[in-house]
Order: C-alpha cells, then structure tokens, then sequence
C-alpha cells in the first residue's frame, strides 16, 4: 500500500502533477533557469479563437464594458482642472459563476474533458472554485475543491464560507481546512487518490483563458470609444489575472495601453498565521499573494507557472482596505452596480489613477465580481468588527492591517501607492540564482531573465553582479 | 444520543497532521495546533455525534473522521448593520450635488 505520510506523498509530487496537468514540463527547459514560455504557451494552450469558442459554448465572456459616469464626475470634482480619466468598468460578474475565474477554469474543464479524465480538482478559497464547480456541472465532470476556510476555533472567513456554498450548489464536493500551506498535502492525495485533473490556476490553459478578457477589454474600447485604452487596471494576486490580460491586449494590437497592477496592502500579516487569518478582510487580491508570486512565480502548484505578472506590469501600486470597501459602497451608491469587494481592488486603484489622468484619456476596470451573504462589504466589515479590528472614518494612511481599517473621510484620501518594481525584479533574480542553487549561469539564462522581468540585458548583467553571479559566454 | 440513521447527509472532522507533524515553516501560532479537515457526505452506517465514522462523499469517495453534523447548514449571512456603509453613499451624493 501506498504511504501516505506527509513527506512520502510530498516526494511523490513531481510525478502526481506530471499525471494531473498533462504536461511534460521538462521539454520546455532550456538552460538551468530559463525555459520556452512563449512555447509553453503555444503548444499547451489553445489559440485566442479556440479559447473565445470554448468560453461561448458555455456562456463565458463577452461581458458588458460600462461607462461610470458619476465616479468620472466624482473624479473631477477632486481632481486639478482639466484631469479626471473616463473610467469603464467591465462587467465581469455576469460570467455565470460571477467572476472572471469562469474564462480560466472554461479552458482547463475543456481541457480535462479532452483528455479524459472523470474529474477536476481545485485548492483555492476564493472565486476560482466556483468557477471550475460550475464548469464542471456544464461538463458533467466530478469536482473537488480544497479550501482553506478555518482558524483552529473553527471560526470560517464568510466570503470563504460562502464559496464553499457557491460550489456546492453547482454539485462539488468541498474539502475545508484549517490554515496552514499543508493544504497541499491534502491537495495531492486527493489528486493522487482520485486521478483527476489539476485545474490548475497557474497552467497555461487557465492563463490562456484570460487572454479573452484583455483582447474584449482592447476591442470593445474601439468599438465604442474609437480608441485603444490608456491605462487597463488589474487586480494582482497570484499573476494570472495581469498576464492573461496583457497577453490578449498585445494579442489585440493595444501596445501602447499601460498595464497597471493593483494589491490590497495587508503587509504586516503572515499569510500562514492561524491568528491573523481572520484579522484580515480579503482573502484574495492582497500582497500577501501579489509580492511572492511576482518575486518567485514557480511557487505554485505546478512547475513553471504560466503566470509571469512581470512580463507585463508597467507599474504595481496596493490600496488599503478600508478604501476598497469605500469605493464597493460608492460603486453601488453612485453607479447602481452592486458587487463584491474583492474585485474592486482594480476600481480603487483606477479611482486614484484617474486623477492623474487627462480628460479625454480612457482608464479600464477590467473585472467587478458577483456579491452575496459573507462575500458583502457590510458582511466583512462587521466580521472585522467582531474580530476587534477597529473601523472608523479617518485617513487612509493611518490603517494597519489586522488592526484597523480605515475609511477614507473624503474621496480625495484615496491614494494608489506606487511599489518599486525594479526591486521586485531583482528579487525575482535573485530568488531565481537561491532556488536553483546556481553560482553562475548562461547567457540563455540572462536573456530568460531579461524577458521574465522586462529588462534590459544589461540590467540584468549588473544585477547579476552585484550579488556576485558570474555569466558564462 | 439519538442515533443517525447511514444514509444521512452529514459532516466529518478529521486531524490531517497533528502539531509535531507540521511542516517546518509555519509561525509559532500555527505550528502549535493541528492541521484540520472537514468533508461532508453520506453516512456508511448508523451512529452517533461524535463517533468515528465512515462517509461516502459526493464524488464516492471513502473518508474516515469523526462525525460532528447532520445535515450541514450554511450559516454566513450579511452580519451586523454596519452604519458608516450608509454614510459613504450620503456623502458621496452631497459632494457630486452641492461641489465640497
């Protein structure tokens, strides 16, 4: 019999993904660090019409894009004369699980079907499991998400209790766990138990998934405005979502269209921490997962994640807690969209963004996110309340995470605050020399580097020096 | 106890790694308790809150755990009135009417 210990079946991990994704990841390596994305990509995914026909067939995508004439105007009112972007806002809770995880777990649940297999297996807590539950039922396979839902008193964040629901009403089956990275553990021996397919979040079949939204975002912006966008704002977690997005929108021809990144700042709290678990209103879309995806991407569940945010981030900014759940007020309040919290991180930021911003410029929105009992501003807020995190009315710039949260007094306290990407880069490098233990590497290597970061290949070379690794030529 | 007939649609708890079987990364707070599971499913045979049974899951699969629920209800709801939510939407309405 097998052994299913903790370390036995983390052993076996290599081989129960090769056997739950379907890929070889081997071929694709081609130096020490560096590997083929753009061939990844090319021979595991699908191409962007083969993508927009599987999301038809079922119902995903071709969401609304929605002018948001009152906060434009309240925009204006805080902004120097003359500033104040147009800001549009695609609607991707109409999706029908409510969100954009439909277009990612659409292909991967096509995928699994393709291939055979009798079902999928998902960890996540947030959006992304209700989405590969509902595919799934669309596609009469069996489906299981792992979920990491409580603190050792059983105390379950709502918006992830309400997941849990959400699943289960499409027919899966849900596995909830206490807080802790093991989850994976747990996470293998179902995959190994089950045979079923990882609809892995981080596969080249979930990212090409997403490809979709930043190509619908870039036509439908010529459509009706006559022009590409200036600036698309993405809600940054663990990558996906800005690379899909860029992606298509390079697919599209928007070369010129900024792509900005935006996390909820939750900096403080330790993502693995059974006490600070519900000291937190978010449970997606925060730092916690946007700094380590971007410094080290492979962290996921499989090999070489799909998922490169910094490919394509032109600038990264956080926003604060008590500003996301201000602004999901006024987007209801002002625009009569009432939707969830976590995927107005994006608004918050483009809120501030657009200040910056000319008149006739356009910024995007490019997610909203379906809202309901536990996963509602007035359910998050009155959970942080019970967990004594003080809420008032203030600047923004006093909240720390886990506890307070601070609701701006005036719109004008909303801030987007930029992070230094150029760091994020170099720790991203030397992340990469750390994991694969190398002391000096190729030029192959230097050039994947340069492209894994959008730099130059001298400004990879002097990072390389500076912490003392030596390039082969 | 009343007895829960096999075939009833129910929760089980189960300790997937105690303390000392953690992985070695974690912060001392999380280190310090196990590592918990809950899976729902149906009832292998007749027993009681609190014995050690065995269920079928939606999927058929068999887990073992201690049974902790019949028929397990969803609880979250919209939680307390929060009243500064109301006041955003007041103010915000006022700033775009009257300027500041």
């Amino acid at each position: 019999m097998a052994d299913y210990s903790y370390n036995a079946v983390m052993a076996r991990k290599n081989e129960i993904m090769k056997r739950a994704v379907g890929i070889d990841y081997s071929k694709f390596q081609t130096s020490r660090i560096s590997f083929d994305y753009e061939k990844m990509m090319r021979e595991t995914g699908y191409t962007l019409q083969e993508v927009q026909n599987i999301q038809r067939d079922v119902g995903v995508g071709n969401t609304p894009l929605i002018e948001l004439k009152n906060l434009t105007a309240l925009v204006r009112k805080i902004s120097p004369k003359g500033k104040g972007a147009r800001i549009f806002i695609k609607d991707e809770a109409c999706n029908p699980s409510g969100s954009f995880k439909d277009r990612r777990a659409a292909i991967s649940v096509y995928h699994a079907k393709k291939l055979g297999y009798k079902g999928v297996v998902a960890a996540t807590s947030g959006n992304y499991g209700a989405a590969v539950a509902s595919q799934a039922a669309m596609r009469n396979l069996n489906c299981i998400i792992v979920q990491e839902c409580y603190d050792s008193r059983k105390v379950g964040q709502p918006e992830i209790l309400e997941k849990q629901r959400k699943c289960e009403c499409y027919g899966a089956e849900v596995v909830q766990l206490t807080v802790g990275p093991e989850l994976f553990y747990t996470f293998l021996k179902i995959l190994e138990e089950t045979g079923y397919f990882n609809a892995s979040l981080y596969s080249p079949y979930g990212i090409a998934g997403v490809e979709t939204l930043g190509y619908e975002v870039a036509i439908q912006c010529r459509e009706q405005l006559g022009k590409d966008p200036d600036v698309v704002v993405i809600t940054h977690a663990g990558g996906g979502n800005v690379t899909g997005t860029a992606r298509g929108l390079i697919k599209a021809g928007a070369l010129n269209t900024k792509v900005v990144g935006a996390s909820v700042d939750l900096t403080g709290l330790h993502m693995a921490s059974d006490k600070d678990f519900n000291r937190k209103s978010f449970t997606t879309g925060h730092t916690g997962f946007g700094i380590p995806f971007a410094t080290w991407p492979d962290r996921s569940d499989v090999p070489r994640s799909a998922a490169r945010p910094l490919r394509y981030l032109d600038r990264y900014v956080t926003i604060k807690q008590g500003e996301v759940f201000y602004i999901t007020e006024a987007l209801a309040q002002l625009e009569g969209l009432e939707r969830g919290p976590a995927g107005n991180t994006s608004l918050t930021a483009a809120f501030y963004l657009a200040q910056e911003m000319d008149e006739d410029q356009i910024i995007v929105v490019q997610e909203t996110e379906y809202t309901g009992a536990g996963k509602h501003h007035m359910a998050q807020l009155s959970f942080a309340r019970e967990n004594g995190i003080d809420i008032r009315f203030g600047n923004p710039e006093d909240e720390r995470a886990g506890e307070s949260i601070i609701l701006p007094e005036h719109p004008s306290l909303i801030k987007a605050r930029d992070v230094d990407l150029f760091k994020l880069k170099k720790s991203y490098i030397k992340n990469c020399i750390d994991n694969y233990k190398v002391d000096e590497i190729a030029i192959k290597d230097v050039e994947f580097l340069a492209e894994d970061t959008k730099l130059s290949i001298e400004e990879v070379e002097k990072i390389l020096t500076e912490i003392n690794v030596k390039v082969v030529k | 106890m009343e007895v829960v007939k096999k075939g009833t649609y129910v929760q089980i708890h189960q300790i997937v790694l105690n303390p000392e079987e953690r992985a070695s990364n974690l912060p001392e707070e999380t280190k310090v308790v196990p590592l918990e599971m809950w899976v729902k499913g149906y009832l292998n045979s007749d027993a009681k809150i609190g014995d050690e049974v065995e269920i079928t899951t939606l999927t058929n699969r068999q887990v073992r755990g201690t049974l902790v629920e019949v028929n397990p209800s969803y609880c979250h709801d919209f939680g307390k009135f929060v009243p500064e939510i109301l006041k955003i939407g007041q103010d915000l309405r006022r700033i775009l009417k009257d300027g500041e």
